[in-house]
């Protein structure tokens, strides 16, 4: 379609006397149809996030849509070409601040293998622990914003609320609330208060108490279940080309956790259970979230139990580590939105060469487009949230 | 406007209010009673009790009860204290309000949060009149390409309609604004203006989202208009009247929700609908079209709609009351009025009060058909607004199929459950109502 010329005959240049314009190469001009409204879902709608989304629609049905991110973009991997390795803590775990600990994690593992780092083994339990505490803060912020999305407004309530549990004991844990920036490379930041294993026990045992009767108002709820079902319905096949990952990937069907099928730390000595649903539609890809939380509960519980009591939680690193000349290294977690991979190349320098982050949240927004063509509008919010995207990650 | 805070000073404030008075009473005494007096020149005075009236007898009876009670009785038969005070445009904006405050703190304690807390000092009471204080003192923003007319006389076209509603709403024996034999007719006639203010509110925004949030809105409102109308005709049947007060008054025994259960459920969810409460807020579906209809709307123009929507709710409640619930009619619990205080007035210690010869300005009939539809109408509001915490939103596809299949088909056997009940004589000439 390149080099489309327009003549003076035509709708485009209608009243301009003798004006041709050539277009660049790669543009094509669009013929408007009288039916079609164009809509600009964002970035200052209530129903979008911190991007836009151009919906075309016809009538009730979305005809085509657009994802439109970038309005977020800092510059997290050029600026962590600045930093050396302890001083690129804070700043990369700004993309996900609700799931700081494991957008965190691949890089902390990354920079482990190019300083050549041991960490201890009370250490790796602790940082499991810190993990599944954050993937739940994170789900319980994702379903908050679920509910709103279909207007249950006690399923935003609830959600935030409850989620003040978790996030009470990761202050207790880690001194932050929210942006914790616990893992260092060779361990964690500082070590378990005393007493926090009962503590931890007990407010879990008790979310998890909480989070099962959200099925009762939200998951076994008929209007629910009415609107959900049967809508953005993403086949097995799809699912695996468009290279989703993640809730999204289980909710097609796949059965793949990073967790279980690539254990990083201690994660091979735990039982994880990964939760797979066949119909790969809205109501799938928004109940396995919320077993996902109820087996962080467990893996909790086991890690809890099998830590050990005392011990080093941190190695002592040499001031402005450095890595052994040149290296790279690719390491990937499976993060509340799916796999989270973090490649570093080390040139040898205090600082790395280059950090790349793949991030699950863009993955899953490329399913986008194909799931809402054809969908009425009244599904946008929810095809679009139950896609477990977070503008701000896919942006960096 | 927007910086009184800072620049407020007390001492200035009560100095502006002295200022005020200052110019009022001067204006009163240079214009006001010159004007009076030359009215009186010209006009003949009324005579009242055998004495003519002039602004000296009228000031006197703001001191003397016994003067001032006729007057006040004479004032609650006119039509304007009927329109303005008490079944009418007051006592439902009372209720309205009222149920603003318990819809924010039940929702509230719904989901484990506080709600309004600050306002006044029990629970956020006065949050509803620093709400509306905000939105007075707001900027109106009329969008450049609005069609301006039709856009500013929407909101207030949309209170007018809610509270020509609330008009054929009768809250006692013989406590109604319109008291018209077609009265349920009038009230469908009332329901069929809602859709088209709000599509021409949506269409004059020139704008996309108001535009498909009016478009849902006028779908429907008007797909469910006739299951709403349908669910009713088991009652006119039964009852043989259009005219709302005597079809609160047929239900001295039974109301009809017990024999019309049908119906009423009906009703109760076409009201939803039309009241576009959750889960049928589509028009106003907040995550998909930004707040539907009403996006473009600002400042003391919102206001209005919300005012509207809560009238409109009161008078729904009500019409469900009066239909299925027996309206005013229920146990007598309000005790009869003292009647030595007509005759020689009561005396506690050392103080007497009265003799008051006209005092009794409600009946006690009134009173208690007042308190017993006030209750229900504080139920059924209850029961409207406990969705908002449960459901979720649903989908115009769903909507309109409820309506058009689910809702009508019921509507049909209710009408053959009150055909069945009335030639089985149950119902009816000579049978148990």
């Amino acid at each position: 379609m390149g080099g489309l010329t327009s003549t003076s005959k035509g709708l485009y240049n209608k009243g301009k006397i003798g004006m041709t314009f050539k277009l660049p190469p790669g543009l094509a001009l669009q013929k408007v149809d009288e039916r079609i409204m164009t809509l600009n879902v964002g970035p200052q709608h209530p129903g979008s996030g911190h991007m836009r989304l151009i919906v075309q629609i016809d009538g009730d049905y979305i005809v085509a849509c657009d994802p439109d991110p970038g309005y977020v973009h800092r510059g997290e991997e050029k600026m962590a070409e600045y930093r050396n390795y302890i001083l690129n803590i804070p700043h990369l775990e700004r993309p996900v601040i609700h799931d700081s600990c494991n957008v965190l994690y691949p890089y902390v593992l990354g920079s482990e293998e190019i300083l050549g780092i041991e960490v201890p083994e009370r250490a790796k339990y602790v940082r499991v622990i810190a993990s599944e505490l954050n993937r739940c803060i994170y789900i319980m912020y994702w379903l908050a914003i679920y509910g709103i999305f279909l207007g249950h407004s006690t399923m935003f309530m609830w959600p935030a609320g409850d989620r003040e549990l978790l996030i009470d004991l990761m202050e207790k844990m880690t001194g932050a609330r929210v942006t914790h920036a616990h893992f260092v490379p060779g361990g964690v930041r500082n070590d378990l208060p005393p007493n926090f294993e009962d503590v931890c026990l007990r407010q879990v045992n008790y979310f998890e108490k909480r989070i099962k009767e959200y099925a009762a108002i939200f998951y076994d709820n008929p209007i629910l279940i009415a609107r959900t079902r049967d809508t953005g319905i993403l086949s097995r096949q799809d699912a695996i080309r468009y290279g989703t990952t993640g809730s999204v990937l289980r909710a097609s069907g796949v059965d793949y956790d990073l967790r279980v099928k690539e254990p990083y730390d201690v994660y091979e000595e735990l039982d994880v259970h990964t939760n797979v649903m066949k119909e790969g539609d809205s109501y799938a890809r928004s109940k396995i979230p919320w077993l996902d939380m109820l087996e962080s509960c467990n893996i909790i519980r086991q890690a809890l139990q099998k830590m050990p009591k005392s011990g080093s939680v941190r190695t002592k690193l040499k001031p402005n580590p450095k890595g052994k000349g040149l290296d790279s290294v690719y390491k990937r977690v499976e993060s509340g939105r799916g796999s989270l991979g973090c490649y570093i190349v080390s040139d040898g320098k205090v600082e790395p060469y280059r950090v790349k982050l793949s991030v699950p949240s863009f993955r899953n927004l490329i399913a986008l487009p194909n799931l809402l063509r054809g969908e009425k509008l009244g599904n946008m919010p929810s095809v679009y949230w139950s896609l477990n995207y977070w503008p701000v990650e896919a942006d960096r | 406007m927007s910086v009184i805070a800072p620049k407020f000073k007390l001492s200035e404030f009560i100095k502006s209010l002295l200022d005020n008075i200052f110019w009022i009473i001067l204006l009163l005494v240079l214009v006001g009673f010159p004007a009076v007096f030359m009215i009186l020149f010209v006009i003949p005075l009324p005579v009242i009790d055998g004495e003519l009236l002039t602004p000296f007898l009228a000031l006197t009876w703001l001191a003397d009860p016994t003067r001032i009670l006729p007057v006040v009785q004479a004032f609650m038969t006119t039509d304007i204290f009927r329109v303005m005070a008490f079944p009418g445009f007051g006592f439902a904006a009372l209720l309205a309000a009222g149920t603003i405050f318990v819809e924010r703190k039940m929702l509230a304690k719904l989901q484990l949060r506080v709600g309004p807390f600050y306002c006044g000092k029990f629970e956020g009471i006065l949050q509803l009149m620093g709400d509306g204080l905000k939105l007075i003192s707001k900027e109106i923003i009329i969008p450049a390409k609005a069609d301006k007319p039709i856009f500013w006389a929407a909101p207030v076209l949309f209170v007018a309609a809610a509270a020509a509603f609330v008009a054929f709403i009768p809250v006692a024996p013989g406590w109604v604004v319109a008291d018209v034999d077609l009265g349920l007719l009038g009230v469908f006639a009332v329901i069929g203006f809602f859709p088209i203010i709000t599509i021409l509110s949506a269409w004059s925004a020139n704008s996309k989202f108001p535009f498909i949030g009016g478009i849902r809105a006028l779908f429907q409102m008007v797909s469910f208009e006739i299951p709403l109308i349908l669910s009713l005709l088991g009652v006119v049947m039964l009852t043989g009247s259009l005219n709302l007060s005597e079809i609160a008054a047929s239900q001295s025994v039974f109301p009809w929700i017990v024999f019309l259960p049908v119906g009423a459920i009906v009703f109760f969810i076409t009201m939803l609908a039309e009241l576009e409460r959750i889960p049928f807020d589509l028009p106003e579906a907040e995550s998909e079209i930004v707040a539907g209809w009403l996006t473009e709307l600002s400042g003391m123009m919102y206001g209005l709609v919300q005012l509207g929507t809560y009238l409109k709710l009161y008078a729904f409640a009500g019409l469900f009351v009066v239909l299925f619930l027996g309206g005013w009619n229920g146990p007598m619990v309000v005790p009869p009025f003292p009647a030595e205080l007509l005759t020689t007035g009561i005396t506690i210690g050392p103080i007497t009060a009265g003799p008051f010869p006209g005092l009794p300005l409600f009946t006690q009939e009134m009173l208690n058909g007042t308190l017993m539809f006030v209750l229900k109408t504080g139920g059924v509001i209850f029961f409207i607004l406990l969705p908002r915490g449960v459901f979720p939103r649903i989908r115009v596809d769903m909507l309109l199929n409820l309506g058009w299949t689910k809702l009508i088909g019921l509507a049909f056997v209710n009408i053959f459950i009150a055909l069945g009940l009335l030639y089985a004589g149950v119902l009816g000439p000579g049978g148990l109502q």
